[in-house]
């Protein structure tokens, strides 16, 4: 037995397959401080994070610009030596041994490209095999189904420069699946995407995640990506993990509220008596009532139309910082981290 | 070691094809490439001209004959482009992958950074030895009593010394996109470093046209290598052996410049790996 299969089962084989343990990054930054001199400080980016993502889990993580996501994943993928602490990724130390490890992963950032910028899409993609020695029928196979479900068979003649944003996100989840990569990470990868592109990728990382098993660890912004991809969500804010459990039980313990917007014929005084909802703002015949995001939005709405001339209706779900910034608020002094998978 | 770096990666396949890729998207390149034929033949002429008025009043500059001194132009503008001695090449845009923090994404792929771009840039090299060099030199030879070699031989030593011109070009040009890692803005030194090539490889002037003692120190440097043996070479100004010993001094300097950038690039990685972009 090795020392691994002791302290953690991590051997990329059990139902362990991303382990981290207080891990932490440390950045050094000089700061002006008058004319000349320089005053060293230190930045803590991820600040004693631990978790644990079994084979073929989805899980989102999230958190407010500059908590420390992008810097775990890089972390995650070995391209940054953590500062103190231990990761394994299927039992491997990511840091010490990239090279191994990079041929088990995919990695997509939705801000940057793998792609080659003016040669055709499938120029680059005849690179992915030759790099990660993908065997003919595999890369065959691979690059069918992600043609299919991506939708990119008129886009793999026209050179990168050419395509949408949405294109070459698509072509960039595409090249970084080609090598039946056992875990991928994404970055950001609806970030600047159209609703119908974003409902693709959901669908395409649906897919892959349960015909595959691979493992998916996503970042975002939009929430809607979590509520329709992952059951775990893992919540990040100062370096440090807020939260790991159920997207509900976020919702439950942030004390977030959705809001039911609704037109009403004519001005008319603030709604009351609607069970679990209160309203929060009027403003002529417009009107906008809370109610706890745990709730569904199905009785407050019957309840409305029932008695109040209801013209149109919108719901808004709590957005990401939102949610957090509650949370942030409730349970300050100490990270929750409830065992909830 | 060369083996060990080799099979990190792909293996030769990957290369090869990077290095096809390279020149493949050159080749796409078409408008610059029509307008870079018509400046290099149009500064042929200049350079020629002052070079036959110039070599009437000391004939015999360098050891050159005027119509060696005229080859020794069109040589320059033909491969100009090729050993990438003015603008950066493609690698100005691996020092802007490093500006903005791109590199990120090529540190994980399982592949040798600058095997990657030296195949990448020989590709390159090749399109425009085909798109930019074999049209002004054909001009210069109609325009001009040019002093071509007609051994095959010649030839094909010349060939191999512009393959290791554009290494040793790819070295010097990498260390300076390096730079980017430390520096927030490299281009002060890539256009420092392009006029040092310019003056140093003997594109304004033939090295052997330098006074005596500063002549021989500037053919000893790197630059040396990238366009004034090359021209060299084609002229036949090496006899037998002394071939091998031009293309001797050329492999020298790729190998001294390519091992020089393996360090500052694992310097950079460490820094980059170790302290964030």
């Amino acid at each position: 037995m090795t020392a691994d299969q002791v302290d953690g089962q991590v051997d990329g084989n059990g139902p362990e397959f991303i382990a981290l343990e207080g891990v932490e990054k440390v950045f050094r930054v000089r700061r002006k401080a008058g004319r000349l001199r320089r005053v060293k400080q230190e930045v803590r980016a991820v600040d004693g994070i631990g978790f644990r993502i079994g084979r073929g889990e989805m899980v989102g993580y999230i958190g407010p610009n500059g908590a420390g996501k992008s810097t775990t994943i890089k972390m995650l993928t070995g391209i940054l030596v953590p500062s103190g602490g231990r990761i394994r990724v299927a039992g491997i130390d990511p840091s010490k041994e990239r090279t191994r490890l990079a041929r088990r992963m995919g990695v997509v950032f939705g801000q940057r490209t793998t792609l080659w910028w003016d040669l055709p899409l499938k120029d680059s993609y005849e690179l992915v095999r030759r790099m990660y020695r993908v065997p003919h029928d595999t890369y065959r196979k691979n690059l069918d189904r992600c043609v299919e479900l991506l939708d990119l068979g008129p886009l793999l003649d026209a050179p990168v420069r050419q395509l949408s944003l949405g294109q070459r996100m698509r072509g960039d989840i595409a090249a970084a699946l080609l090598h039946d990569p056992e875990v991928l990470y994404l970055d950001e990868p609806t970030i600047g995407l159209d609703v119908i592109s974003k409902a693709r990728v959901r669908e395409f990382l649906r897919e892959v995640n349960a015909t595959l098993g691979t493992t998916v660890l996503l970042t975002t912004h939009d929430l809607t990506d979590i509520e329709q991809l992952c059951r775990r969500v893992m919540v990040i804010d100062h370096g440090r993990l807020m939260y790991d459990g159920a997207l509900d039980g976020l919702h439950g313990i942030g004390g977030s509220e959705r809001t039911l917007v609704v037109d009403l014929e004519r001005e008319l005084p603030p709604i009351e008596g609607v069970p679990g909802a209160r309203t929060v703002k009027v403003e002529g015949p417009r009107q906008w009532l809370a109610f706890p995001a745990t709730q569904s939005a199905a009785p407050v709405v019957a309840a409305v139309a029932e008695r109040w001339p209801l013209v149109d209706l919108s719901v808004r779900e709590p957005d990401i910082e939102d949610v957090i910034a509650r949370m942030y608020t409730r349970s300050a002094p100490k990270p929750r981290t409830p065992e909830a998978r | 070691m060369g083996g060990a770096i080799l099979q990190r990666g792909g293996g030769l396949a990957l290369y090869a094809a990077v290095a096809r890729g390279g020149f493949r998207r050159y080749v796409t390149y078409r408008t610059a490439t029509a307008a870079g034929v018509f400046t290099n033949t149009v500064f042929g002429f200049i350079i020629a001209f002052t070079y036959q008025a110039l070599w009437d009043e000391r004939p015999q500059l360098g050891g050159y004959d005027q119509a060696q001194a005229l080859t020794f132009v069109w040589v320059g503008q033909a491969l100009l482009a090729t050993v990438s001695l003015v603008v950066g090449g493609g690698l100005d845009e691996l020092q802007e992958r490093i500006r903005n923090g791109d590199i990120a994404v090529d540190l994980y792929r399982p592949a040798d950074l600058q095997l990657w771009w030296l195949a990448a840039d020989l590709g390159r090299a090749a399109c425009q030895l085909l798109g930019r060099g074999v049209l002004p030199m054909a001009v210069g030879a109609l325009a001009f009593d040019l002093a071509l070699p007609a051994a095959p031989g010649l030839w094909a030593a010349f060939l191999v010394s512009v393959v290791l011109a554009v290494t040793v070009s790819f070295g010097l040009r990498y260390l300076v996109a390096l730079t980017a890692f430390w520096l927030l803005d490299s281009a002060g030194v890539a256009v420092l470093s392009g006029l040092a090539a310019m003056f140093f490889s003997g594109m304004l002037l033939p090295l052997r046209a330098f006074p005596d003692g500063f002549g021989e120190v500037v053919r000893m440097l790197p630059w040396a290598s990238v366009l004034q043996v090359p021209a060299d070479v084609l002229l036949g100004r090496y006899q037998g052996a002394a071939v091998l010993g031009a293309l001797g001094f050329q492999a020298g300097w790729a190998a001294v410049l390519l091992a020089v950038g393996r360090l500052v690039q694992s310097a950079a990685t460490r820094k980059v790996v170790v302290q964030g972009g």
